[in-house]
């Protein structure tokens, strides 16, 4: 064990340190979308290395050999200095990687690369109304005509739609097979005749997320990744990366940290809400669980950069993060008192109402990209070896 | 940048499992525990070993490793439920290092002269418990926790002015309690002018002797609720319900599954509090709070629910899982259970 930087790492942090004070007045500070500004900074942190920086160069990344400490060093630094990261959608995250595993030579050349200069936004089409913790019952037809498939069915809980380019799709195209080897994964442009996107509006009163309905959608049969049938092994290639996203330690420590700021700054009765003993004692709690999982990303890094698997360390992230997340917002709410209720527009709300919007999202990530329940099973599966549920039916 | 555990230390937690399984299988610890085992066989074997000094540089006689390698030991020490005090041994080791009581720290380590630990007063003051010094040469008063006291032939304790101090137990009245942890007994010591040895008159030692000690017992709950989860899971496999082993119902899968995803942070928590003793020191008692208050809780949980795992079996006293199930239980309640010591982690954040 040694927290330790080398020569090497730490040379490498000077590195980043210095393209951020030479280049910090070129960084688009609080834009989100897919400005003029915020296209030329992905641009420039690609060619410096700072993002897709393990993309093979023909496919316009930086072509680095991957190395997660200087990922670790690059983050680090980017996040103290408040400049914004390289952008981490679900196109780059878990489109990209699964192209790079699976996709045909033209595949790459044609998506990675407009991809990851964040020129085409992906969203991702899994869920279905009928089918959320068996993923493999979905539903949504593609029927081959000619050179062409044509789609028919829903998805839901498209976070990206309405801004989305693309669509990364599974279909059922075997529809007599065994329900995992009859789904196929399709690319599928947004704007082809056909595509309906209706918001999704949550219980936080926003539309976070959409329904797309197909009917009668047409894309060429080259636009499938892997072969007809293999969709769900495909599949499988990007929800490890999601579930590596979901529940990330380092969130959690900034969250913790602004309700650490709250207690301290806000009063009650003439008291800070820290010196309630009972509320600081639920702050310390989760100060704890804060740092076991921060620590256990330490873990982490150097299990993947040892090439060990992590096994349960990895497997728990998305159960503790999500449910860490959820738990601070709610003691910020408790603590908080009448003065929690205030919601987004009330001029008295605390954080713009931010913590009742966590509260209830971090409520949505416990259900989203896989159930606290389904992470059980695989805990119990994949970490302890029990024996799965005997199924019944399909 | 290496947040792992070496081979070397891989290798040491293996011998030491090794030597839990072959000098203290659970048959020997109920003989020890219904008081017809003395122990000596244990703790020999343990000295044998060299693992005492694990935390001891090498210039001193020890192994030359840090608080982790300790606490590993001890983390398997805990996974067997072993009775040998190592932990207050390894809380004096640190206290002789600090002081250059190089000739004690040499006996010690060779096994011949025990110690125990009284510090439970410093922590918090029970039933008019306290010490103070009298001149410097002897100590007045009570310490109510102290581990180590059977075949000890030393005190080391901490006066009112956070002192350390050194009392032969034969200049002291023991009396010893009936805990529920009969692996690790405790006792109460009272010093009437009994002489005593001044060993740390900066009284700045003290602060992080217990936190030393918080993190091993952290380690000592870590290795017993791996244990508890590991037979729970074992124990699951093996009965069957309804025509199907109960592992195999989501509802025990689950619970499985909660033990499990609480154990492996608090494994992550433990390793770097432990390490912070000996590269970040601005860190180290912060963590070693939560890792002790945080071990505690999940300790709690994974005890009580490997126990219910088990079923009825888990509640009887043939299977033995109450050893693991009070060892834990016991280890919360030393040096400050969690709500005191998160209190601590308060203060020293200044909130």
């Amino acid at each position: 064990m040694d927290l330790t930087y080398s020569d090497e790492y730490v040379d490498f942090r000077d590195e980043v340190r210095t393209f951020i004070e030479r280049h910090r007045d070129q960084a688009p500070i609080g834009e989100l979308s897919r400005s003029r500004a915020r296209l030329a900074w992905q641009r420039l942190l690609i060619e410096h290395g700072y993002t897709a920086r393990t993309i093979p160069k023909e496919y316009g990344g930086y072509g680095a050999e991957p190395d997660i400490l200087r990922s670790r060093i690059i983050a680090e630094e980017f996040s103290a200095a408040r400049v914004p990261m390289g952008l981490a959608d679900q196109g780059i995250s878990m489109l990209v990687p699964t192209l790079l595993e699976r996709g045909t030579e033209e595949q790459k050349r044609r998506w990675i690369g407009p991809t990851i200069r964040g020129e085409v936004v992906w969203c991702q089409g899994y869920s279905e109304p009928g089918s959320g913790s068996d993923l493999a019952s979905l539903k949504t037809r593609a029927e081959v005509e000619g050179d062409e498939f044509v789609i028919n069915g829903q998805k839901i809980w498209t976070s990206t739609a309405k801004e989305a380019d693309m669509m990364f799709c599974l279909v059922r195209t075997e529809p007599d097979a065994p329900k995992h080897q009859g789904i196929s994964y399709v690319l599928i442009p947004m704007d082809s005749p056909g595509i309906e996107v209706r918001p999704l509006v949550t219980m936080t009163g926003h539309a976070e997320f959409n329904e797309v309905f197909f009917t009668d959608v047409r894309i060429p049969t080259s636009q499938i990744v892997g072969e007809r049938g293999e969709g769900w092994l495909v599949a499988n290639t990007t929800l490890k990366h999601e579930r590596g996203m979901l529940g990330d330690p380092n969130a959690a420590q900034a969250h913790l940290q602004q309700l650490v700021d709250l207690m301290r700054e806000e009063r009650a009765d003439g008291d800070r809400l820290i010196d309630n003993p009972a509320l600081r004692d639920r702050l310390l709690k989760l100060q704890g669980t804060a740092l076991a999982m921060k620590f256990n990303g330490l873990r982490l890094l150097t299990s993947s950069a040892r090439g060990e698997d992590a096994k349960i360390a990895r497997l728990a992230v998305k159960l503790n993060g999500c449910e860490l997340n959820h738990q601070i917002a709610a003691l910020a709410i408790d603590a908080l008192g009448e003065l929690g209720l205030l919601y987004r527009g009330d001029e008295r709300a605390r954080d713009g109402g931010g913590w009742q919007w966590q509260y209830m999202f971090q409520l949505g990530m416990i259900i989203g990209g896989g159930t606290a329940q389904i992470q059980k099973n695989i805990i119990s599966e994949r970490g302890l070896g029990m024996p799965r549920e005997p199924k019944t039916g399909g | 940048m290496d947040f792992g555990l070496s081979p070397e230390q891989h290798m040491l937690q293996d011998s030491v499992a090794r030597y839990a399984a072959e000098s203290a299988p659970l048959e020997r610890v109920r003989r020890y525990a219904e008081g017809a085992d003395d122990g000596s066989e244990m703790w020999s074997a343990l000295v044998d070993m060299g693992v005492l000094g694990a935390a001891v540089p090498e210039r001193a006689g020890g192994l030359g490793l840090g608080l982790l390698d300790a606490a590993l030991v001890q983390e398997q020490l805990g996974a067997g439920v072993v009775p040998v005090d190592h932990l207050p041994h390894a809380v004096v080791a640190q206290a002789l290092v600090r002081t250059g009581a190089s000739d004690a720290l040499a006996k010690m380590l060779a096994g011949e002269v025990r110690y125990a630990l009284a510090l439970s007063h410093a922590v918090q003051q029970r039933e008019g418990a306290g010490v103070r010094a009298q001149g410097d040469g002897a100590l007045e008063g009570s310490s109510l926790f102290a581990q180590g006291l059977r075949g000890a032939e030393r005190i080391l304790t901490a006066d009112d002015q956070g002192r350390l101090w050194v009392v032969r137990t034969s200049d002291a009245e023991i009396r010893m309690h009936e805990s529920i942890d009969k692996t690790r007994p405790l006792g109460e010591v009272r010093f009437q002018s009994a002489p005593a040895e001044l060993i740390d008159p900066s009284g700045e030692a003290l602060g992080d002797l217990v936190h030393v000690a918080r993190v091993l017992l952290a380690a000592d709950t870590l290795g017993a609720v791996q244990h508890m989860l590991d037979a729970a899971v074992a124990y699951s496999l093996e009965r069957e319900q309804f025509g199907r082993v109960i592992g195999s119902f989501q509802a025990v899968k689950h619970l499985c599954a909660e033990m499990a995803a609480q154990i492996e942070p608090a494994r992550s928590l433990m390793w770097y509090a432990a390490y912070a003793f000996d590269h970040l020191p601005d860190e180290f008692a912060l963590c070693a709070c939560h890792a002790k208050a945080h071990l505690d809780e999940v300790g709690r949980f994974v005890a009580r629910t490997a126990t219910e795992v088990h079923g009825g079996m888990g509640f009887t006293d043939l299977l033995g899982l109450h050893y693991w199930f009070k060892r834990i239980g016991a280890n919360r309640q030393l040096l400050g259970g969690p709500e005191l010591v998160r209190e601590d982690a308060a203060l020293l954040q200044d909130w």
